[in-house]
């Protein structure tokens, strides 16, 4: 009987091969066999044009990168745009929350908040290139005309602040945070809105009302209804119901969105600056995953953009396991 | 409290939060009208300031001059095939690979599982210089291959919800068939697919949807003009035509008018989809 049921386990366990069978192929062929040959060629300095003759270089990509101001910029821009994090999944919840109630006409504006995530591509980015544009954007527009309607300019002059113009959005390297591009430290001067600020923007836009805020969705729909009963008899009220029922309860939707969220985020930015920007001005929308692009494919330095890319992939694994370590202590409140 | 008053507070945050949702939906919403709208506008009005919210006169031709400038229908299609065959291969081999997650039970099973999931922290930049020189070396540069044939290998985010999907199927359905003689094939076939149909749209859709607006694939590998797609076909629009806002707009618009036709259809399948598949342990 024992040896009837250990060949029915060693049948099943053909069969269940056999079906990951088409998967593993791809695996070797598309992901091992490239992880390995990019380790490798990061020890090289193959160039594709063979300007130089192929050879063995040890660590010195990784030491000229580390070295290398643009690099830094380049890290720095990328962290820079994950600032809109905390503000696109905050919204997230926001609007599964004002979704969850029992409204009447939920589907249209689900539908509706929904739209930006799902046309999102070349063609939205196009869009927003013209919004930002500030000689005739609609965005500058709008700004304006609040400015010299409610009369703000005289306002604001009262307070020495007269010559407050529009933001020039796209085609400045002024940030919310004052960071200087050569040197990469905060100065006064460089404090404003820029480039990177309307990235971030256009980025909250397309992404608040998409699948974050469907799983949030999902997550309150699933909280027992008795739950937020026992809390209503407490005596809690809104606030004191989300912050005792709600958010502990979403706290594992809370935890997927935040790790998926920053290794999408480390990966980020490539689209937005071939698209809309071209990296510029002055780098400031030059993210990790851009400069590997054209680092490979526009100067064909393979070998140092395989470095790169393995920095990447540190980072990325590191940040992920830091929130695991982290996400997982605050799962078990 | 009275119970009038309980209607009448319910009564004042309803219409408060309808307010709020439908402030929000125009936000949502302002872009989309802004790229219609400059679509059609007369190009004198569209650097006049302040701004022309309603077009007069409403320049129609603006759509079959820019439909003129591109080749727009070549572009259509070419994005079309390459969506199609990628859906049909992830669809294919993530449903077996998660049938063999989900369903079958094996030693090793959630080694692998793990494993796979694993491979998501992985990103692209690492493997994408790779995969272009194995194409080169294939000869497949300048066919739709490099985009169309991975698709058939699976891919660890798709089977991840196709697994959580089936595990959620109870399993005296495939039990019960077994006994009645049915291969796994046959119950993956039979019985688990026809019962997934939510979870599958979903996973074809995301696909499709990937696949329209994929940027980084096309411009790698596809070096022929005839051969390019929309999203492609666009960014080579704006660099030759990056002046010409109008016809820029009207190629935007004609570009993301499918996508939302798409949405509204299946919007309710959908959505239903990504709930169903969230997060489940």
């Amino acid at each position: 009987m024992k040896k009837l049921f250990s060949r029915r386990r060693r049948r099943e366990l053909v069969v269940a091969l056999g079906f990951l069978l088409p998967n593993f192929t791809g695996f070797l062929v598309f992901t091992i066999g490239p992880v390995l040959f990019s380790l490798v060629v990061s020890f090289s300095n193959w160039n594709l044009q063979r300007t130089v003759p192929f050879q063995w270089i040890g660590l010195a990509n990784f030491r000229e990168l580390l070295h290398s101001q643009e690099f830094w910029l380049y890290f720095i821009n990328t962290g820079y745009l994950m600032l809109g994090m905390p503000l696109a999944i905050g919204g997230s919840l926001v609007l599964a929350i004002l979704l969850s109630q029992n409204l009447r006409g939920i589907v249209v504006y689900r539908t509706l908040f929904y739209l930006p995530t799902f046309t999102s591509g070349v063609a939205l980015m196009i869009l927003w290139k013209a919004l930002y544009n500030p000689d005739f954007g609609a965005i500058n527009a709008v700004i304006n005309g609040i400015l010299t309607h409610l009369h703000l300019r005289e306002l604001l002059g009262l307070f020495g602040l007269g010559d407050v113009t529009a933001p020039q959005w796209l085609l400045s390297t002024r940030n919310l945070l004052g960071v200087h591009v050569e040197e990469v430290r905060l100065t006064a001067s460089q404090w404003g809105i820029g480039a990177r600020d309307a990235i971030i923007l256009m980025g909250i836009w397309t992404a608040i009302g998409g699948n974050n805020m469907l799983l949030y969705l999902a997550g309150i729909t699933n909280i027992p209804q008795d739950l937020f009963e026992a809390a209503q008899l407490d005596g809690a009220g809104r606030w004191a119901m989300f912050r005792h029922v709600t958010w502990p309860q979403l706290a594992p939707t809370t935890f997927f969105i935040v790790v998926m969220s920053f290794i999408g985020g480390l990966q980020g930015g490539f689209e937005q600056a071939r698209v809309m920007t071209g990296g510029g001005p002055a780098g400031t929308t030059t993210t990790l995953s851009y400069h590997i692009y054209t680092k490979a494919f526009e100067e064909f330095q393979i070998g140092y953009a395989s470095a790169i890319s393995w920095i990447l992939f540190a980072i990325i694994f590191v940040v992920t396991l830091v929130n695991w370590k982290f996400g997982s202590k605050e799962l078990s409140y | 409290m009275g119970k009038k008053a309980t209607v009448r507070k319910g009564l004042l945050s309803a219409v408060v939060s309808h307010g709020v949702l439908i402030g929000i939906g125009v936000l949502f919403l302002l872009p989309f009208y802004w790229l219609a709208s400059t679509a059609v506008k007369p190009d004198e009005q569209i650097f006049r300031m302040p701004p022309v919210w309603v077009p007069h006169p409403v320049h129609w031709e603006n759509f079959p001059k820019a439909l003129r400038t591109i080749p727009f229908a070549t572009y259509t299609w070419n994005t079309l095939r390459i969506c199609l065959i990628t859906v049909v291969g992830t669809v294919l081999s993530c449903s077996l690979v998660a049938y063999s997650l989900a369903k079958i039970r094996w030693r090793g099973r959630d080694l692998v599982f793990y494993s796979l999931l694993a491979t998501m922290i992985l990103p692209s930049q690492v493997t994408m210089v790779p995969t272009f020189t194995i194409f080169k070396w294939l000869g497949w540069i300048g066919t739709i291959k490099p985009l169309t044939v991975p698709a058939f290998f699976g891919g660890a985010f798709y089977i991840f919800l196709l697994r959580q999907f089936f595990m959620t199927i109870p399993n005296e359905l495939s039990d019960a068939a077994k006994i009645d003689g049915c291969s796994e094939l046959a119950i993956y076939w039979r019985i688990v697919l026809p019962l997934s149909k939510p979870a599958l749209a979903t996973v074809g859709l995301f696909t499709f949807i990937g696949a329209w607006n994929d940027f980084l694939g096309p411009l790698l590998y596809l070096n022929d003009e005839r051969s390019y797609t929309l999203a492609m076909g666009l960014q080579r629009f704006v660099s030759q035509h990056g002046a010409e806002w109008a016809l820029l707009m009207a190629a935007s618009t004609v570009m993301t008018l499918p996508i939302i036709i798409i949405f509204f259809l299946a919007q309710r399948i959908f959505i239903q989809g990504v709930t169903l598949t969230g997060i489940k342990e």
